[in-house]
């Protein structure tokens, strides 16, 4: 028994030593981000003056903080938006319905979650600016996302779990295909959805690399790619960037956790490990 | 949405009882259901065009002379053979991103599967403030990269706080900027911020390990380590493979770290990827065959490695 208390005691330490470890660079972020000068020394991890909210100012004359997290908002909301429509219909048919080309889907779901997306930008690039003349438009950014895979596999993980006979029963109570969609498959999907609206806005909200290509124009230019930009350029240039730079990662960082948080009673690790097992 | 509406034929093909013979071999070809092909029609489109498209397209680029035109010029672009690839392949900067890869995989990748299961198995004994525990390690999986990497560019600066920490014994020149720590200053960032979605795959992938095999294993006396070692790692095969193949995947592309983290692949060179390098080539210096080509070798690299991981992970 002494020695199983002795198990758990280690285990508490392990877990609670790597929570700190993960936990601390939000602390630093936070208490940087409304502080006149962030520390660099760790007698000052706690500070007890110096509060401020001057930072969000400086970054705000500099790179738009509003405009660009209603840039994020856009770009997301046109993901979450294609996805819970067209990726809940596509979940649907793969799961349950026999069609031809359901092979040919279920066989390109796998394959676009092996390839990764940065082997597609040249070419994406090329097709969207030049082919579609969608640079430095909203569309152009959510074009590439606009269904999220792994959504389409949580949907029909879900959609696969319910059980058969309620579809057999609507079918023999003379229920066409869409009625049986609309009427049964549809309202039992909720649960679903936290998980696919946690894993779909992670996506666009936190992407960088495509945004960046593709938007010139600094007014169309979503909060990951100002606040890039201002790290990489600006900050040199700018006698104390620290707090601005913290404040900046603040605001891109706020949403997804609150989200998060709301959300995490309902989310369900299984869901995703099934997704993207396959 | 508006699919929905249009359930007239599908409820036709419902009150009919039993089909008719004839109407039954060809609802065999198409399938009790055709409409679904409908459903996942708009799918289907979205990976045609912002996929599969793409794809051939960047085949098709690496083998010949491409490169940008004003818009609604055509101007031939000659078939090249692999004279991109032979190109890229002695091109030494390209070869050092592959080499700084490897790199990157040597620290990554051991780390993350160690670590994830460590913790996924602690977290799995039924403790208190697991779920705490799951939370913390999940936020920075979900955060932004880019807020991220601006604290760890504060935390690992020449006069930030790691430094100040360590005191003498701090790295000269400082982690980012050093030629030999900049790379594993990296790795060491991408596995605190994916880890905790490794974690979540190793909880899955516990809860179908079953409790009798650790109880007999208890009653045979093997203690805690050899059980972890017996019972915890073979039961969770299947998602080490998952584990090291997406590991791999991510690892072989990075950007935006090496982009901001050591502000272009520096301190000279030291921490240049692939992908920073299908950046540079082919949209600051206009290259985009040169940039396919790198594209190319990546994915044959990455199926590689996938594949090698996969066979090395076996049932034996």
């Amino acid at each position: 028994m002494r020695r199983r208390r002795g198990g758990t005691l280690v285990r508490h330490l392990l877990l609670a030593g790597a929570a700190l470890v993960f936990a601390f660079p939000f602390f630093f972020m936070v208490v940087g981000a409304f502080q006149e000068n962030p520390t660099n020394t760790p007698d000052r991890l706690l500070p007890t003056d110096g509060w401020t909210t001057e930072n969000f100012t400086r970054i705000d004359s500099r790179i738009d903080l509003v405009g660009s997290l209603v840039n994020s908002l856009i770009m997301t909301a046109g993901v979450l938006l294609g996805t819970v429509v067209l990726g809940t219909l596509a979940g649907y048919a793969v799961a349950r319905l026999r069609f031809p080309g359901r092979r040919l889907t279920w066989g390109l779901m796998l394959l676009v979650q092996m390839v990764p997306f940065q082997l597609l930008m040249i070419p994406l690039y090329v097709q969207i600016t030049r082919g579609y003349g969608l640079g430095d438009t909203y569309l152009g950014m959510i074009l590439p996302f606009a269904i999220n895979t792994t959504a389409v596999f949580i949907f029909a993980q879900f959609f696969r779990a319910l059980p058969q006979e309620m579809f057999e029963a609507a079918r023999i109570d003379g229920a066409g295909e869409l009625r049986i969609l609309r009427s049964i498959a549809l309202p039992l999907v909720r649960p679903a959805l936290a998980t696919v609206v946690l894993v779909t806005f992670i996506g666009p909200w936190n992407e960088f690399l495509w945004p960046f290509l593709i938007t010139k124009d600094a007014s169309l230019q979503p909060l990951a790619v100002s606040l890039a930009n201002y790290i990489s350029n600006v900050a040199q240039s700018t006698a104390n960037p620290n707090g601005a730079i913290l404040a900046g990662a603040c605001a891109l960082a706020f949403p997804v956790v609150v989200l998060f948080c709301l959300f995490q009673r309902y989310f369900r690790a299984t869901d995703l490990g099934s997704a993207v097992k396959g | 949405m508006t699919a929905v509406s249009t359930g007239t034929p599908g409820r036709e093909r419902g009150r009919t009882p039993a089909p008719a013979p004839a109407r039954r071999g060809r609802r065999r070809w198409w399938g009790g259901q055709p409409v679904g092909t409908l459903l996942a029609a708009p799918y289907l489109v979205f990976v045609l065009v912002v996929f599969a498209y793409p794809l051939g397209f960047a085949g098709y680029m690496s083998l010949h002379d491409y490169f940008f035109t004003a818009p609604g010029v055509d101007v031939p672009k000659p078939f090249v053979g692999f004279d991109n690839f032979a190109a890229v392949l002695t091109d030494p900067q390209v070869l050092r991103s592959f080499r700084n890869t490897a790199v990157f995989l040597v620290i990554n990748v051991p780390l993350t599967v160690v670590l994830a299961l460590v913790l996924a198995s602690a977290l799995n004994a039924g403790i208190r403030w697991a779920s705490v525990y799951r939370v913390a390690y999940y936020v920075p999986y979900l955060t932004a990269s880019v807020s991220l990497v601006g604290v760890w560019m504060l935390l690992f600066s020449s006069n930030g706080l790691v430094n100040a920490v360590l005191g003498p014994l701090a790295p000269d020149p400082s982690w980012l900027v050093n030629k030999g720590l900049a790379m594993p200053t990296i790795a060491l960032y991408v596995t605190w911020k994916q880890l905790g979605f490794y974690v979540l795959l190793y909880l899955a992938a516990l809860q179908n390990v079953p409790r009798e095999l650790h109880e007999s294993a208890e009653t045979d006396g093997a203690n805690g380590f050899q059980r972890f070692l017996n019972v915890t790692v073979p039961g969770v095969r299947g998602a080490t493979t998952l584990v090291l193949v997406l590991a791999i995947i991510t690892g072989t592309n990075l950007f935006t770290e090496p982009y901001l983290l050591t502000s272009g692949g520096g301190p000279d060179g030291a921490s240049v990827t692939p992908v920073l390098l299908i950046y540079q080539r082919g949209i600051q210096q206009q290259n985009p065959d040169t940039a396919a080509a790198i594209g190319m070798l990546l994915v044959i690299v990455v199926g590689l490695l996938s594949l090698a991981a996969q066979r090395l992970n076996r049932e034996r």
